[in-house]
């Protein structure tokens, strides 16, 4: 069971995301330059002063880099976790309670889901003034009915196990049942979805920065950088395929190790 | 047709509209739900008390909700979608000719992914863990996971730039003949066919290898009948169900695609339509292409049931 026992993807992906999150932590302590200070010509190429290049406006492509994966991650993974802790409370609530409080919360998941969460974004965000509280709200509030799916089906095959039982009969709150019995039981395809969540959110975060419409100029991050740099591709120029490249290899990496968690879970259902 | 299943459809098809209702108030109404001033968020910090009166007036914010909402949804059930906040045009107006080129980019679209993905599908099944199915399924599962603008500034890098075989920006006029359009979408249609594809090909595999566990397809080898015979005779007909309802899943999903796909390329479609009235926070336009994209969706979404209902005598019968 081991992590030494892992494909070979696992592991690479594994490492690949641990990179990240350190490039994210420390790495702006060691970028060469502000990100948005402008500090050399347009579109310059890769050179000993410029790792990547510069951007649209002259700024070190490597700095924004930095920056920017230290701001798209920090959003998501405030997303992801506001979305995990909101939509586990509310699936294992409906599922231990059931009755009508299940039946409403259901319906209302449903709803939610039979509409594309970019376009409801997008509605939200054309009413409200987009800063990174709002949108870390939005993307919490769409996510977690995703959330509260899986919790819900995962707490409903939980709860009518025997322990369960008894600790009703023992007459503990629902609350108790919750937190001890439920949660430590379905932990492990828990955390493999948050890494898909979290993934997720990453390529969201990035699309309404994309389309203008998340993390908002001067501060960097890979949707913007895209769309910042997306008219030099007509003279050649990659700087707008560095951030995209960067966002694919993370979110590649991230399947790979989930692939691996929910094969652990499997094969640990089996073994039980 | 009996008509057990006649009102089994029926009920689907209430469910549906019964949806696009409830969205359809949820569209409407988040300006009321969402806390904070619409028409400040609208006009920004620097407005004028009076410019906010008169932008409340406008958008109808100081009358009741409810009266507001059956005024809109009975002006939209008459085909009126009403009027747009920036130019003072109506909202019809804009997204009709818009509308129809997401549909043709789409459709495009579709024609090319559906086929071609059922078809790499049956590859992937009849090379079952040889080489060609492990590499379908590697390419497939990065395929997954790359977001469209990276799908598409490639292709853009690649085949208009540096072999100059389509034109990066896809501008498409009502002049254009349908071959000088085909063109234009040639590399929009090519991102959104790689985003779908994808995810169709793994489905439509996973659905033949469900059926082909089955006690009457290893009847059918020990008989000695052709492993494609057994693919196409035995296997697709029991596995078009779930075929068929993942093909117009993912044709939904097309829609989200379209979005993204229309700005990269500058595409005069919907999509793009919609993100501008976004950024210029219109609500009148923004109100209407959402809930033609939700109305899109949800009767895509619907016809996969209702699909899969007459596909699979099973769901008839629901407990």
């Amino acid at each position: 069971m081991s992590f030494a026992r892992a494909s070979f993807t696992a592991k690479l992906g594994l490492i690949i995301v641990i990179f990240y999150v350190l490039v994210a932590l420390v790495g702006p302590f060691l970028a060469p330059y502000k990100q948005s200070d402008i500090v050399g010509g347009v579109w310059e190429p890769i050179s000993a002063e410029f790792w990547l290049g510069t951007d649209n406006v002259g700024r070190d492509l490597l700095s924004r880099m930095i920056y920017g994966t230290r701001t798209t991650l920090f959003i998501a993974f405030l997303a992801t976790s506001l979305s995990f802790s909101w939509g586990i409370l509310t699936g294992f609530f409906a599922a231990v309670s059931g009755g009508w409080i299940d039946q409403v919360l259901s319906r209302w998941v449903d709803l939610m889901m039979a509409f594309p969460t970019l376009i409801f974004a997008l509605v939200v965000l054309s009413m409200v003034p987009i800063n990174m509280t709002t949108l870390v709200l939005v993307m919490a509030t769409l996510d977690s009915t995703r959330v509260f799916r899986i919790a819900r089906a995962l707490a409903e095959d939980t709860s009518v196990m025997e322990f369960v039982e008894a600790a009703r009969l023992r007459g503990e709150s629902t609350l108790w049942i919750i937190f001890k019995e439920i949660l430590p039981n379905t932990l492990t395809p828990l955390i493999a979805e948050y890494g898909l969540r979290f993934s997720f959110a990453v390529l969201f975060l990035s699309s309404l920065s994309f389309l203008g419409l998340g993390v908002q100029p001067p501060a960097a991050d890979w949707g913007g950088m895209v769309r910042d740099n997306a008219l030099g591709i007509t003279f050649g120029r990659t700087a707008s395929l560095i951030p995209a490249a960067a966002l694919a290899i993370l979110t590649v990496s991230v399947n790979f190790v989930v692939d691996w968690l929910l094969d652990k879970t499997s094969s640990l259902r089996k073994e039980g | 047709m009996s008509t057990q299943l006649l009102r089994l459809i029926f009920q689907r098809f209430l469910l549906g509209l019964l949806t696009l209702f409830a969205i359809s108030i949820l569209i409407f109404l988040a300006a009321e739900i969402l806390p904070g001033d619409v028409a400040q968020t609208i006009l920004g910090q620097s407005a004028t008390p009076e410019n906010l009166a008169n932008l409340r007036a406008e958008l109808g914010l100081n009358q009741p909700p409810l009266q507001r909402y059956s005024a809109w949804l009975g002006g939209i059930l008459r085909g009126d979608l009403g009027t747009a906040l920036v130019n003072k045009k109506p909202v019809a107006e804009l997204i009709g000719p818009r509308f129809g080129n997401t549909l043709f980019l789409a459709s495009v679209s579709a024609l090319i992914a559906v086929p071609l993905a059922i078809i790499l599908g049956l590859i992937a099944v009849r090379f079952r863990d040889k080489w060609l199915d492990k590499l379908i399924s590697t390419l497939t599962l990065t395929a997954i996971s790359l977001p469209e603008f990276f799908v598409g500034y490639m292709l853009i890098l690649f085949f208009s730039i540096k072999w100059q075989m389509f034109p990066s920006l896809s501008t498409v006029n009502a002049s254009m003949s349908l071959g000088e359009r085909l063109t234009a979408v040639a590399l929009p249609c090519a991102t959104l066919t790689f985003v779908v594809l994808a995810h169709m090909m793994r489905m439509t595999r996973a659905a033949i290898i469900n059926v082909m566990s089955s006690p009457y397809i290893e009847m059918a080898q020990l008989k000695g009948v052709s492993p494609l015979k057994i693919i196409f005779r035995h296997a697709l007909p029991n596995a078009i169900s779930p075929i068929i309802n993942v093909v117009v899943v993912n044709l939904a999903y097309l829609i989200v695609g379209v979005v993204i796909v229309e700005v990269i390329f500058v595409y005069p479609g919907m999509g793009q339509l919609f993100v501008d009235n976004v950024s210029k926070r219109d609500l009148p336009v923004v109100q209407a292409c959402a809930l033609i994209f939700a109305a899109v969706f949800i009767g895509l979404n619907m016809l996969a049931d209702i699909l899969s209902i007459l596909g699979n005598p099973r769901l008839r019968f629901p407990k």
